[in-house]
């Protein structure tokens, strides 16, 4: 009594953790519970391109993008070459910074990251309310004409947006003003310091606004050209702003926030001729893989033993792994209760294995051609009377000739798939004639040709369900499965019920009993 | 299907995974094992423990005495080779007569057929080299009395002996079947093999049903003789040399074997931890009532001749 109560206990408590990590992977970080849906990534790159001088030290400063609503930094890394890489945060945004003592001539350095977009864009990406900034201190001769400007807009404008609108208009005027003049022959509209300066003549107003640069995430855009736009506060959120037309509008979908700030997009010291190019390009990969790369997914507890953190090579090795205890089900189920004959255990799970390895088909020819002539080879040894161990050996010698035969024959014929077989196959295939020639002295032919069906029927079922992406899928991204495969197991392993072979096999058994109930 | 599912159930048909798990698992300890795996130890118990069984010539245990399987064989011009570790009849070599001297010498077979003695050399090389054995690890090889034909099975044997199967539950015999070779099995008498079952009444032991291939026979296919009806000699004794089986083996679940030989009378052949299922189809009876039935009973008297009562007792009880 107490043995089956600690067992409920035992499966309760498999089944519950793994329903409960299942539930916070699948709603708390959204891990797709389906294979195959894809997602798009984007790969940014930042090209720093300059000529250094001679024998001056270099000093190259790239804001960075971050994390935003919208858009998740999966990874990124940095071609630094002899250059000194160090980060740091300015205003809230981290640079990178390269840096050398001696250099010389044209040189490239690169910045790459790739961003997961999960949501939409919002200005939120922006940050806080910043602090009205101080009045600038405007030199002639402009000066009188940016007071005189902000004045006359001041009053035909009722708040900051109004405002902002209005200012913006003026400057970028078809015709301007004679002030205007003024202004802009110092202020350039068409220069990309254009929007820097904006917000320099809003602040004469006590207007906090910055620059705001950012990619368009279009597929393939081997030149991205960096779209600056003005954010302007008022006081309530930020208010975007075309700087070229003084248009009100929202942050275009897509749009990557690279820098946001004063503070140009590339600062050069030691250098001349710098200019940094941008490129954009989409990645799909399975979602799956990309929301295990979040930052936020990292630094959940229950991912940090995830598979996805492992070299490439040792996770293909546990996606097969991972499927062998379904396998293993699927046998316990077939044997216990179905009642199907199979050689061993697991022989069948392994058998499937190699069809992995082999493709199904070619996989079910190569068996029955190779088990059926390597039970006839043993029959012809048992004619010489020889023992047992070496007769075995000898099969499988005579074997691994056959399968040597038939991939240059398939060669010859110009099939590549006969060359399919690896070690692995080849060793089970051994493995499955010797256990063969066991049972069929041991039990005869009957028993051993029985088990050779149920055995393939298994390993080809097994196989089905091995590849499924479904299950492979489950297996990897949530290994929690298995708990829920091993409490299966538990429950199988105590089942003493008939299997569905014995309906049949103990049918006569029932004469007379039939009549009684 | 629900419906068989069902029949079944009230039949109290035993299944091979309750067997397995409720049975088997609980009631024989793995240690116990060798004891009933390894015919040797089999023997020296059963003697030691007063019950009959068939005398041993000789055990080869090497190559070495191997060589040497003529001169052992000198005295004895009919006799058994088998593996001490064998399992389902297999491996077991009969030979009934031996004609001619010296090099020349043949050993016949119950077919008729003769055998040189390089012939049985490579046979004893493949039981010593593990091929019969159950683990597939190296084996001893037994040189043995041959149990005669019973006249009394004249009728309905081919070739072989048969041999009379009991299930033995914590010492209490609750089934029995007689299982009788057929040119299909080759002499030998295991179901599986071709062999046939028939269902033996435990109070009278008269025959009755047969099961031939897990279908239903009347009759025996060499001979076309009816199976049912037969009285077993000495059933008391028989009985009572099955429980007394479960004395020296410790084995709660246990198949015992017997043969009868005209001479020596009742011999035990072989003890078997993990008895097979086809008993039920031979008594069209299943064992699950019987069993439980057992279970009810505490204490289990210490002895056998108690045992046989009970086992009687039990049987009518849940019939």
């Amino acid at each position: 009594m107490r043995h089956r109560r600690q067992f409920v206990v035992l499966i309760g408590l498999l089944l519950l953790v793994a329903g409960a990590s299942l539930y916070h992977k699948v709603f708390n970080l959204h891990l797709p519970l389906l294979p195959g849906q894809m997602d798009d990534a984007w790969a940014v790159e930042a090209h720093i391109n300059f000529t250094a001088d001679e024998r001056v030290p270099v000093r190259v400063e790239l804001p960075l993008p971050e994390n935003q609503p919208g858009f998740s930094r999966i990874s990124e890394d940095f071609v630094t070459r002899d250059f000194g890489l160090t980060t740091e945060q300015v205003n809230g945004g981290r640079h990178a910074i390269w840096s050398v003592r001696r250099s010389g001539g044209t040189q490239s350095l690169y910045y790459r990251a790739v961003f997961y977009r999960d949501g939409t864009a919002s200005t939120d990406a922006l940050g806080a309310q910043p602090l009205p900034p101080a009045i600038p201190d405007y030199p002639d001769p402009s000066g009188p004409a940016i007071l005189s400007v902000l004045e006359e807009v001041r009053q035909r404008s009722a708040d900051i947006e109004t405002f902002s609108r209005n200012l913006l208009a003026r400057l970028n005027a078809a015709e301007p003003s004679e002030d205007v003049r003024i202004i802009r022959a110092d202020y350039q509209p068409d220069s990309p310091e254009w929007s820097h300066q904006l917000a320099h003549l809003l602040a004469g107003a006590r207007i906090a606004a910055r620059p705001v640069h950012g990619l368009q995430m279009d597929d393939g855009m081997r030149r991205a050209r960096i779209q600056t736009l003005l954010a302007v506060h008022n006081g309530q959120q930020w208010l975007i702003f075309d700087p070229r037309t003084g248009e009100r509008r929202e942050l275009p979908k897509d749009f990557l926030i690279w820098h946001a700030g004063e503070r140009p997009l590339l600062e050069l010291s030691g250098a001349t001729s710098g200019q940094v190019r941008f490129s954009v390009a989409r990645h799909v990969r399975p979602q799956a893989e990309l929301i295990q790369a979040l930052p936020e997914v990292q630094d959940s507890p229950l991912t940090d033993f995830s598979l996805m953190g492992l070299p490439v090579e040792t996770q293909n090795l546990y996606r097969i792994l991972f499927t062998l205890p379904i396998g293993a089900l699927l046998v316990v189920f077939m044997r216990n209760m179905i009642g199907i004959r199979t050689f061993g255990t697991f022989m069948p799970v392994l058998i499937a294995l190699a069809f992995i390895e082999t493709r199904l088909l070619l996989g079910i020819g190569l068996f029955t051609l190779l088990v059926g002539t390597g039970l006839l080879m043993r029959f012809y040894l048992e004619r010489l009377q020889l023992l047992f161990v070496p007769r075995i050996a000898a099969v499988l010698t005579l074997v691994i000739m056959m399968m040597a035969l038939v991939s240059i024959v398939s060669n010859l014929l110009g099939y590549q798939q006969g060359l399919v077989i690896s070690v692995f196959p080849m060793v089970i295939l051994a493995m499955t004639i010797e256990r063969m020639s066991v049972v069929w002295e041991e039990q005869g032919a009957s028993e051993a040709m029985g088990q050779a069906a149920g055995s393939l029927f298994t390993a080809v079922l097994g196989y089905l369900l091995m590849t499924r992406p479904l299950v492979t899928h489950m297996v990897f991204v949530f290994p929690e499965t298995l708990l829920i495969v091993l409490a299966l197991l538990l429950l199988l392993g105590r089942y003493t019920g008939y299997r569905l072979s014995e309906l049949w096999r103990f049918r006569h058994a029932l004469w007379g009993h039939g009549a009684q109930s | 299907m629900t419906g068989v599912l069902r029949r079944l159930r009230t039949a109290g048909i035993l299944s091979m995974n309750r067997r397995n798990l409720d049975y088997i698992q609980r009631h024989n300890p793995r240690r116990l094992y060798p004891l009933v795996d390894d015919k040797l130890i089999t023997r020296e118990r059963a003697i030691a423990n007063g019950i009959a069984v068939p005398e041993t010539f000789a055990v080869i245990e090497t190559e070495h005495q191997n060589r040497k399987l003529g001169e052992l064989l000198e005295a004895h011009g009919d006799f058994v080779i088998k593996p001490a570790h064998g399992s389902g009849g297999n491996g077991i070599l009969v030979i009934h007569e031996r004609i001619g001297q010296g090099k020349r010498t043949s050993y016949m077979r119950g077919d008729g057929r003769p055998l040189r003695i390089d012939a049985l050399r490579f046979h004893v090389s493949n039981i010593l080299s593990g091929l019969y054995s159950l683990s597939g690890s190296s084996d001893r090889a037994i040189i043995e009395y041959r149990v005669k034909p019973d006249p009394l099975f004249k009728h309905i044997s081919f070739r072989g002996i048969p041999d009379i199967r009991m299930v033995v539950y914590k010492g209490v015999p609750l089934m029995a079947m007689l299982r009788l070779p057929t040119s299909g099995s080759g002499g030998k008498a295991n179901l599986h093999q071709g062999a046939i079952g028939v269902g033996v009444d435990m109070f009278s032991g008269i025959t009755a049903h047969g099961v031939h291939y897990e279908r239903p026979a009347q009759r025996h296919p060499d001979t076309g003789y009816p199976l049912a009806g037969l009285q077993l000699p000495d059933w008391e004794t028989l009985l009572l040399l099955a429980a007394r089986c479960h004395d020296f083996t410790e084995l709660g679940y246990l198949g015992v074997d017997v043969v009868l030989d005209p001479t020596h009378g009742p011999l035990l052949l072989e003890l078997n931890a993990r008895p097979g299922l086809s008993i039920q189809l031979a008594n069209h009876c299943g064992l699950l009532h019987r069993l439980r039935a057992a279970d009810n009973i505490n204490p289990i008297p210490s002895n056998a001749a108690q045992r046989v009562t009970l086992g009687q007792k039990l049987v009518k009880q849940t019939d």
